[in-house]
């Protein structure tokens, strides 16, 4: 059994763990959940080093569905952003989940083992199971049977290096709509304008941890679907959609900026922010440019690090004034310094302050937007005039001015525990944002070649059809 | 090796060591490790200068690949030439001698550890500003200085305009580095890297077209940090901010990052004409506008705040006139006595216990002499009376500005005389005439006044150090001949400026109401600032707020989209319940079902099949 292996099992194994707990003991189930959860995250570092990692086996061998899970520079940081953060959202939930506990922690583990899942799995159905833990898209289902009938096969390698060979061939009406079968199931989740409305209420209605989580990990889940099959496999009508899809990702970027700004409440503020950001996402990745890409996916990862943050502080403000009402906090910075402060860090994040994290991957997403298209860059990048405008206000009504009684009297400053769910963040939005080439090389790597496959095909498209076979070959050999 | 980086290392270690523990750490200890810290950049500074000697060419030191995309990389690289030079001697001279004032004037304000380490912290970026040889890497130092700015404009947070202030100054600064992005989007796609040793020598073999869409997109960005027009409305805001910010961040360096980074960026503007000459109209546009509203404001910070964006513009006129140097040089000299007069006022300001409000004043003149000799000091340079610091300055871009276009000179020779007219009558309301307040003023201590001296010093005799000189390995310097009969008409414009506020607030006091009066409309209209911040407010903030709130989220968000949303759902029901109709319970009705439904299923698939491989 290899690490990969060990560290896709060990929260399914902790999940079966948690569950057989006495579930009278709620103190002995949060230790349990947040020692295992950090051993997973110390396992899943080994990840980092050492060759790259791959399980392929039978899974189903009379459909010839295989175990195959692989990890590569695009998968390998969004998996340990859901190791890294599991810890976390235990920490956050530690006082404020008080009923059904068991439970609760078990379905952490239980989220950790899909997210993980999603990103290492080379077998579309796999790749359906492990979506399964958040929702049901029939018509992506139905996409990947198609290919099935097609293909008879999900393994996402052999059907690469079918497609390249041309044993399986697509015609441009079949690509078209099976790229947007399987656009449309990702971009519900990224979510793209107008198919976001869902999250600000799902935000609201989740628990810190739950938004952490859906914040920091699941959304990156559509994205990477993105850039993981929808752009190599369907080429030609990724790029034939580009023009509309870049469009809704800047409408995005500056509806979720300007609709964020009127939010009376925080989590929604954050959330509308949230479209905004992965605008960006959508934006590099339909630039096809390496800079573009390169920059959508540094910034899932920043978002990840930085809109978690957002929701653990908002979650600590929660917990003591119980309230996500702007309207109802105020001069937090005299009573709660520390807080204030690790709050202004993360704000700076946010809104792209260079030195720390979204700073990075934002510019090189607007670089490679101007590359494909200047005037994508100038519109994308009225999002960062406006991110400072809804941060700052939400970040002066809040904390800034005279304390009123009724904040003065709920609050405290962090909390050991606070410290220690907090903390880790702060240094990877720093680290990120000075030591981008900690992660970057191992990104690039692995977007230059879903690039070159892009770029590619489309070439032969237009070159003559006899080639095309040869050219695609070669390509799927360099992999 | 020089370790370069230690120069904006050690105020980050400052920044750090104040930040984390100068809650705990006593009044004294937070002090020396504000001032050591700067005290030794500075000194690290000079160590540097001295090790380079002559700095023909620029002296680069590489550390770290920051980030790399493709053939794009982008490194923490520092350089030192002689504009960085001259940059480097202001930031931390001026650096260190408004850190020490603060030690005197911020003793009696709460949070005095939060200051310094703020104050320390900017002086970092700022320092990463100067050093960056790279675009990016001066973005870097630009968007961290805004972030001080930021909080230092705010630093007394319980009060609400003081946060608006801050706020402002953010979004309006990000505003201009929307420009600034843009710029350096358009450099790389145009000369594929960020580095200056890449661009500039490049910069002679691209079209003139992309190089004039960079350097406007350039000057925007300088708008912003500069505070010029249309951008400028940050920066009189900004005042609320305690007086050695207003000094150090607000007058003598970081508004004069923009100054810095046109002139830096001269090579693409050379080559563009079109943006060169937008910087000149900017440049002009902003001196002779702030300077009529600096006439009549009232607060002496907000006066000299004017002043700032006034001479920010002919620092700007003189970088569009292709007098490079000399809008450096006017950068220097004008950080010293902007800076002697922002301290000036705040030890006038800490002499009345709070007073800002110049009729309020009066009198001053025997009760805090340094004070009032070290400001006269200032009052002069600015005036440009030969041969104080900002006469020279004024000179060499008056002369530029007439060689480029006689009008823009004649402009400027106007400006000059509302200058003088301006800070003079800031002089005579505050130490001239009785006194009108209720106060008993007291002079400051010796670690206020003696940076006071320092800088008065600097201001009377700062015009002889030949900065054009020094920089013409950079900026070859302009042959149009010293013309005296125009440097006499400035010098007499600046005197007639001076001798008008004498008559106005100290020979026939009436005299000013009743001009006042007479001008009606005119004088509302300069007194409001000509309501710009009002328009500014009718034609963009509200309608962008508003606009969000109500068509935006309440209409498409809540209306549209989820309307659209529910209208399925509402549709799904709706067959529901039409659907409901064949739940009959009749097991023979759903048995026919299965086999109409096995057939459609059955068809589908002789359809799709006939496709497939």
């Amino acid at each position: 059994m290899n690490l990969l292996t060990l560290v896709l099992f060990a929260p399914l194994a902790g999940f079966l763990a948690v569950l057989l707990l006495p579930g009278g003991n709620p103190a002995l189930i949060r230790r349990v959940t947040l020692s295992l959860s950090l051993a997973i995250f110390a396992a899943s570092l080994g990840l980092a080093f050492g060759a790259p990692q791959a399980v392929d086996q039978p899974w189903i061998p009379s459909l010839h569905i295989r175990f195959h899970v692989q990890l590569d520079g695009l998968s390998l940081w969004l998996v340990l952003l859901s190791t890294f953060l599991t810890p976390i959202a235990v920490l956050v939930s530690w006082k404020h989940i008080d009923r059904r506990v068991k439970e609760y922690y078990a379905f952490l583990l239980l989220l950790e083992f899909g997210l993980a899942g999603v990103f290492v799995s080379m077998d579309l159905f796999l790749f359906y199971v492990f979506w399964e833990v958040s929702l049901v898209p029939m018509y992506f289902l139905m996409a990947i049977l198609y290919l099935y009938t097609k293909a008879a096969t999900f393994d996402y390698t052999e059907l690469m290096q079918m497609l390249a060979s041309g044993r399986l061939s697509l015609n441009p009406a079949e690509q078209l709509w099976l790229f947007l079968a399987f656009f449309f199931a990702f971009a519900i989740k990224v979510p793209l304008f107008p198919l976001h409305t869902w999250l600000p209420d799902a935000h609201v209605e989740a628990p810190t941890a739950g938004s952490v989580m859906l914040a920091s990990v699941m959304l990156k889940m559509g994205t990477y679907g993105i850039v993981r099959f929808c752009l190599p496999m369907f080429p030609d009508a990724a790029r034939r959609c580009a023009d509309w899809i870049v469009a809704l990702a800047i409408i995005g970027i500056v509806y979720g900026a300007l609709v964020s700004m009127v939010q009376p409440n925080m989590k929604k503020l954050v959330a509308y922010s949230s479209v905004s950001h992965l605008g960006f996402v959508v934006l590099g990745t339909f630039s096809f440019t390496q800079a573009g890409l390169d920059g959508a996916v540094y910034q899932m990862l920043n978002h990840g690090i930085s809109t978690g943050a957002l929701f653990v502080l908002v979650g600590f403000l929660y917990e003591r004034r119980h309230s996500l009402e702007i309207k109802d906090y105020g001069g937090v910075s005299t009573p709660a310094p520390w807080l204030s402060t690790v709050f202004l860090i993360t704000t700076l994040a946010s809104i792209g302050l260079p030195t720390l994290n979204n700073f990075v991957g934002e510019y090189l997403v607007l670089q490679g937007a101007a590359q494909a298209n200047f005037r994508w860059a100038v519109f994308a990048a009225l999002g960062v005039i406006l991110s400072a405008c809804y941060m700052l206000w939400m970040y002066q009504r809040a904390f800034y001015g005279e304390t009123p009684e009724t904040v003065r009297s709920h609050m405290h400053d962090l909390s050991g525990r606070e410290w220690a769910a907090i903390l880790p963040l702060l240094v990877m939005m720093v680290w990120m944002g000075v030591a981008a080439q900690t992660f970057l090389p191992r990104v690039s790597e692995s977007t230059s070649v879903i690039l070159k496959q892009t770029t590619v095909n489309v070439r032969f498209q237009v070159q003559a059809p006899g080639l095309r076979g040869r050219g695609l070959g070669e390509v799927a050999n360099a992999r | 090796m020089q370790h370069l980086w230690l120069i904006p290392v050690l105020p980050l270690l400052g920044f750090l060591l104040n930040g984390l523990f100068g809650r705990r750490l006593a009044k004294g200890a937070v002090t020396a490790i504000a001032l050591g810290s700067v005290l030794l950049s500075f000194a690290w500074v000079v160590k540097t200068l001295v090790g380079l000697g002559a700095l023909e060419t620029a002296y680069i030191e590489r550390y770290f690949t920051w980030f790399q995309s493709g053939d794009l990389r982008v490194g923490a690289d520092l350089s030192v030439d002689r504009l960085t030079a001259v940059m480097l001697l202001v930031v931390t001279g001026v650096g260190s001698l408004i850190h020490i004032y603060a030690v005197g004037y911020m003793t009696h304000e709460g949070g005095y550890y939060r200051f310094f380490a703020y104050l320390n912290l900017f002086m970092f970026f700022m320092l990463v500003l100067v050093l960056g040889a790279n675009f990016l890497l001066l973005f870097v130092g630009w968007e961290g200085v805004g972030l001080c700015s930021y909080l230092l404009i705010g630093f007394y947070f319980l009060k609400k305009s003081a946060t608006d202030a801050g706020k402002k100054a953010f979004i309006v600064n990000r505003i201009g580095d929307f420009g600034f992005s843009l710029a350096m989007l358009l450099i790389v796609i145009t000369f594929g890297s960020l580095d200056f040793g890449a661009v500039f020598p490049a910069a002679a073999s691209k079209p003139e077209s992309t190089l004039t869409l960079i350097g406007l997109l350039l000057l925007l960005g300088a708008c912003g940090k500069s505070a010029q027009a249309p951008l400028y409305v940050w920066l009189p805001d900004a005042m609320e901010g305690p007086t050695p910010v207003s000094a150090l961040i607000h007058a003598a360096t970081m508004v004069t990052a923009g100054v810095y980074m046109v002139a830096r960026s001269s090579a693409i503007y050379l080559h563009a004409h079109a943006a060169q000459e937008m910087v000149a109209y900017i440049g002009l546009g902003t001196a002779v506008f702030a300077a009529t509203i600096g006439l009549a404001q009232n607060d002496i910070k907000k006066v000299f705040a004017y002043s700032t964006v006034s001479q920010l513009g002919y620092m700007f006129l003189g970088l569009g006139a292709g007098a490079f140097s000399a809008g450096i040089f006017h950068l220097v000299t004008h950080a010293f006595f902007k800076a002697l007069l922002f301290l000036g006022a705040g030890s006038v300001i800490h002499a009345l216990e709070g007073e800002q409000d110049l009729r309020h004043m009066g009198g001053l003149r025997t009760r805090i002499p340094v004070t009032f000799w070290t400001l006269a000091c200032a009052w002069v340079a600015i005036a440009g009376i030969p041969p104080f610091a900002g006469f020279h300055s004024k000179d060499a871009i008056l002369l530029a500005a007439h060689h480029h276009a006689p009008w823009m000179y004649w402009v400027g020779v106007l400006t000059a005389a509302m200058t003088a007219f301006y800070v003079s009558r800031a002089m005579f309301l505050a130490f001239f005439g009785e006194p009108r307040g209720h106060h008993h003023p007291h002079e400051s201590p010796p670690v206020m006044t003696a940076p006071l001296a320092v800088l008065a010093l600097l201001s009377l005799a700062g015009g002889f150090l030949d900065v054009p000189k020094f920089l013409e390995p950079l900026f070859p310097l302009s042959e149009g001949a010293h013309d005296f009969a125009l440097v006499a008409i400035s010098v007499v414009a600046g005197l007639a400026g001076i001798g008008l506020a004498a008559l106005f607030y100290v020979v026939k006091p009436g005299l000013a109401d009743a001009v006042a009066n007479a001008l009606g409309g005119l004088y509302t209209l300069v007194y409001n600032k000509y309501f710009v911040d009002e328009l500014y407010d009718a034609a963009v903030v509200r309608p962008v707020e508003t606009g969000s709130r109500e068509a935006l989220w309440k209409g498409v968000d809540a209306g549209l989209i989820d309307g659209a949303a529910n209208g399925v759902a509402s549709i799904a029901r709706a067959t529901g319940g039409l659907l409901r109709l064949i739940q009959s319970g009749n097991i023979r009705s759903y048995a026919t079902w299965v086999v109409f439904g096995s057939i459609l299923v059955l068809v589908a698939i002789g359809l799709v099949g006939g496709g497939a491989r």
